[in-house]
This record gives C-alpha cells, structure tokens and sequence, in this order.
C-alpha cells in the first residue's frame, strides 16, 4: 500500500509493458476519463445481445447520463445498468457527462425492483465524475433518490456484480455499487470525493489533485489491496488502445462471478445475508479506552 | 472564545460548554445571535435549548446538549465509546497527517468522534438515539462513524426499540478514502434489515446536513423531520453555484424548501421535538407493530363483521337510489 506513494512521478501515458506498474495515481485518473475509454454502451454492443433499453423514473424524466435495460449476457438474461459518458463534446452534453440526476437514481432504483420480481440477476457498470450538483437536482431530491437506491440493492433478491470501468466518483457511483461482487479494471479509479474536490476542500488549492490522487488511493490496486475490490481486471494496454481486449476480460470476469453467485440466487435469504456481511465488516479503526459517559454538567 | 464576537459570517458555531466553562468573564453571560445579531443572556439560551428568543433562530447544538435537552434526566446510557478513528490510508494533505488532526480535534471537541450512540428514555419511551457532533471535524462519516451507528441499528432491530437519528454533517470524511465512501453502504444495509424488522427509523436534520450523510441513512428514515432554517442538501451551495453559474433561488436547501418540493415530512421547532417524537412513538407502538418489547395492553381489533354494517351501509344506500332511477 505504502510502496504507491513512492512511484516515480511523471511517467508517459504509453503503451509500454511496464506502464501497468509504473503509472502514478493522478495518471490513472486521467486514463479512466479518457474520452475514448469504452463506455457503458461500447461495453453493451460486445457483451450483450437481444438488448431492450428501459426508460424513465415514472415520476419525471428519463436520465440519459444512466441507462438499464435487459439483455442477454453469454446465454443469460441480465438486467444492465451503468453511467453512460459521452465520447465527444456533443455526446457528453447529451449524456450530461456521465452526471447522473435524480431521476437516473429513480429509474435505477425501478429497474432493479423489476429485475428481483423476475429473478434476473443485475450488472452494473459504474463511470461517472459523480452524481449532478444542480439546482434541479437538488429540488427534485438527488440525496434521497441515491439513498433509496442503496436501500434496494441492500435488499434485493437477486445477485448483483458491479464493474468500475472508468470512473468511480463518489456517491453518484456507489448508487449502482452496492454488489455482491465489486470488479475493477486496473486503470480505473474510485473515490470518496474527485481529486479536485479534495484539494480545494483539504490542501485550499485544486491544481494540487495530483497529490490528493496519491494519498486518497484511489487506484485499483490499492483499493485491492483494502480489500474493497473482489477482482482486478488487469489491463495491460489501456482500454482506450485495446478496446476489444478490455471489453472481453470484463466480460469474462462478469462471467466467473455471475456463475459463482448463481447457486446463491436459489436461496435470496443467503445471498442478502451475504451481501451484508460483505459490507458490514468495512472499516478502520482501533480501541482507546471507553470515553467516561456523560453529558454536559448543566445538563438535565 | 475571546474573539467570538468579532467573528463574521452568519453561521457561527457557538461556544462549547468547554469553553464556557473556562472562560468566566463577563461577556460570556451573553451570546450574539448569529441570525439576527441580538444579544442574548447565554442563561435564557439554556432555558431555550439555544433557540434565539428575539428570531427563533435554530442555533446548533453539541451532540451531548441536544441528548441533554431530549432525553429523561440520567437515562441516557452510551455505547461503544472506545471507539477510535484510525488512519489507513496514511493521509496527510495541506494541513498535515490525518492522525494529527484527529488528535486536535479530539482534544477541542473533548470528543472521541463525531458521532455520540447509545440508549435513553424519552418521556418514559425507551429509544436508539444517535447524534452527530458537528464540531468534530464536520461530523463527517468516517469508519467509526458508520461502525457506531451500525451497531446501534443493529442492537435496536433485536432490542425492537426505535431509532431516532439527528445529523449535521459535511457528508463523508474525505481522510479515510473510500472507508467513508462505504459507511454509506454499510449503514443503509443495516437500515434495510431494520425496516425488515418494522423497527421504526426516525430523522432529524438539523443544520447543516450534506453529501454522504444525507444521500444514505438519514434519507431513508420511515419520517424525516428537520429544524427550521437547516440547510440539508447533497451538494454544496458553493459548490453548485461554481458549476452551474447560477445565482440560487431564495432560500435553497433551507428545510422550508425541502418541505416545499416534498422531500421532508415535516419540520419541527426545537421545543416542539419532544412532544412530536412522542406521539410517533405511540402511534407506531400502538399500530399493532410490535415496536415495544412488551405491551401493557392488548390492542383491540374490531371484528370486521361487526364494523361493516356500521361504517358502510352500503345496502341501505344504493337502495334509494336504484329505486329513484326506475322511478324515472
């Protein structure tokens, strides 16, 4: 974990072999958000056939920044979800950057009760700089609709494999994470908060993200390292140079975990169980000696 | 403390009882509101649980004067207090070590971290509480944060005795990475299972409640309450204002406004809360639930044959009016 801080700063974004160990924190930030990285949909075109995208929240709009649908995975039926970021400037103003809104939340949260009322198990496929700070976001309850999704994957009867593919940028990813299996491709990354949020709020300077990049330790292999991550799906190349590739090892490890989840699918009381074990055991901290109990003298 | 008045900014935390204490000089009889800038006797303010007498502002409280105020007097008995934070990421920004801070912040607040658990009586009710201390470090949700109100969930689903939770916070501490990030996960998974139960959650926001905290267990409360005048948002103002280059409508994120887009169930004055959380309780322990662990009484359920002909003399009313029509 520590060795990450000491890795050689300023190296290339190249294809060479040795990239995949050298790179610094802040280079696999900019790698996850490469514009050519593949998104959601280029995942979907290689992976799923038979697919039938599912629209709207049924109480406001339909989110194109977050899609779902159903598909068939390698002979299965899989309900997908995941942040669609655009390729250029026209798409991305369309896909609102991958910033999802309340109503993206909404109809995440609708389609994976639809998906537990079938038995359709879910894979999602997290990429976004975070859920939209708005005015419109705000008033239509952006908190309450991501809390709300949490509170149906915590629940739900059926597996759940999330794939970071890009960008895992706080809250706004987790909506779609909370998984059975969490899967991570070597060059994304997945934060509490941007690394440019982070050094405006901690060093009161943005231009110092690249730091904040490293001490956050954001990267794949360290968050593998904490254990917060099931897989690392290695990638040597990044995915931006080796589409193909990439897609079809993601597809493969979505593969392996939706097979080895699937028993667990019989027994919804098991799996529910299990996926809460898996999160309620996170955490870091160490024990003093008890505080003496009390309130304020006045107090009473 | 001594520079206290000369402060600006119309959010200023007031002093702690700590500081207080230590300071017995005269200008400490009086506080100045941060609303409406009146000076109040800091003596009335305690009697007003540090609602400005002049405006009704909502002042914040510490996490012990809020269970101080709401509870029984010597009911409150607190969990889990060896509980520290640690630092896993080995996370230093601008300002030093994390470790540091934690230890600044412990020694200003007096407190171990930012979240305060454990169990009392409201008028007599037994209850879960939780409360966030907003002093220590924002009462941002770290892992002992989440630990805390986790294991407090967890004791009220087999204790059956409800929840209530009073946040104010940043949202997730940035210093514990992606730790924080899960608090989210892991307490409304615990909250999932305590709805399982119908043990019944109840929130209240109080101001300032952000990110993390707001978008997870807060939110998915069975009522979600707030104070007047809290601001409780995902984003920041500042933060949206930045990104959109838009001027915010009057009084956006304020509880009022979260009422309006209905987002809250109601908002409660602080000396209202009491009252309010009473007759929750009530109505849920007598709602045939099964909140309480014992009840002194049997609910009564009128038979439905008895109640139908009562309530609904559905015969006796169609009647007439068929008869009216082949009149006609």
């Amino acid at each position: 974990m520590t060795s990450s801080t000491a890795r050689p700063a300023g190296t290339a974004a190249s294809a060479s072999p040795s990239f995949a160990t050298t790179a610094t924190a802040w280079e696999r930030v900019k790698l996850a958000r490469h514009p050519e990285r593949p998104h959601t949909l280029d995942y979907l075109d290689d992976l799923v056939t038979e697919f039938i995208e599912l629209h709207g929240d049924r109480v406001f709009g339909d989110d194109r920044a977050l899609i779902g649908g159903l598909g068939t995975f390698r002979g299965r039926t899989v309900l997908v979800l995941g942040h669609q970021k655009g390729a250029n400037t026209r798409e991305n103003i369309a896909r609102n950057f991958g910033m999802a809104r309340p109503e993206g939340y909404r109809k995440a949260d609708r389609l994976l009760r639809h998906a537990e009322k079938f038995a359709i198990p879910v894979v999602s496929f997290i990429d976004t700089p975070g859920a939209e700070p708005g005015i419109g976001s705000e008033e239509r309850g952006q908190a309450t609709a991501i809390a709300e999704a949490l509170l149906t994957m915590a629940g739900l009867a059926v597996p759940i494999v999330a794939v970071v593919i890009g960008e895992g940028g706080s809250g706004g990813a987790l909506a779609i994470g909370l998984a059975d299996r969490i899967l991570m491709l070597e060059n994304a990354i997945y934060a509490v908060a941007s690394p440019e949020a982070c050094a405006a709020i901690l060093w009161k300077d943005a231009a110092k993200a690249p730091e904040a990049a490293a001490t956050m330790r954001i990267t794949a292999a360290e968050l593998r390292e904490f254990g917060f991550i099931d897989e690392l799906i290695p990638e040597p190349v990044p995915a931006h140079l080796r589409r193909r590739e990439t897609i079809a090892a993601v597809g493969d490890a979505i593969e392996r975990h939706l097979d080895a989840l699937a028993p667990l699918a019989a027994t919804p009381e098991a799996l529910i169980a299990q996926r809460y074990a898996k999160f309620r055991q996170i955490g870091a901290w160490r024990a003093g000696s008890p505080r003496a109990s009390g309130l304020p003298p006045e107090a009473g | 403390m001594r520079g206290f008045f000369h402060r600006g900014g119309k959010f200023q935390p007031l002093p702690t009882d700590d500081e207080r204490a230590e300071h017995v000089i005269p200008e400490d009889l009086w506080v100045k509101c941060g609303h409406c800038g009146e000076l109040v006797y800091s003596k009335e303010l305690r009697d007003t649980q540090r609602v400005c007498p002049k405006c009704a502002y909502h002042m914040r409280l510490r996490a012990r004067e809020r269970i101080a105020a709401l509870s029984d007097a010597g009911s409150f008995t607190e969990w889990d207090t060896e509980l520290r934070p640690q630092d896993p990421l080995a996370f230093v920004d601008g300002g030093g070590p994390y470790d540091r801070k934690v230890a600044q912040t412990q020694a200003k607040s007096g407190e171990p971290e930012a979240l305060v658990s454990g169990h009392a009586t409201i008028d007599g009710r037994p209850v879960t509480l939780v409360v966030c201390d907003f002093d220590f470090l924002g009462a941002s949700m770290g892992s002992v944060f989440g630990e805390k109100l986790v294991r407090a969930v967890e004791r009220s689903a087999g204790s059956r005795q409800p929840l209530l939770t009073i946040s104010a916070s940043g949202g997730a501490r940035m210093h514990e990475g992606l730790f924080s990030l899960m608090q989210m996960a892991k307490t409304v998974a615990s909250l999932a299972r305590l709805g399982r139960e119908r043990v019944p959650h109840l929130a209240l926001l109080t101001d300032p409640c952000y990110g993390g905290v707001t978008a997870s267990y807060a939110m998915v409360a069975d009522v979600v309450m707030a104070e007047p005048g809290a601001l409780i948002g995902f984003a920041g103002p500042r933060v949206i204002e930045q990104i959109t280059k838009q001027k915010l409508p009057e009084g956006f994120q304020t509880a009022e406004f979260l009422l309006s887009h209905g987002m809250i169930d109601l908002i409660v004055e602080r000396p209202a809360l009491r009252q309010t959380l009473v007759r929750l309780f009530d109505h849920y322990a007598r709602a045939g639930i099964g909140t309480w662990a014992a009840r002194a009484t049997p609910v009564h359920v009128p038979e439905l044959t008895s109640l139908t002909p009562a309530v609904y003399p559905v015969a006796e009313l169609l009647t007439p009016a068929v008869a009216g029509g082949e009149r006609d």
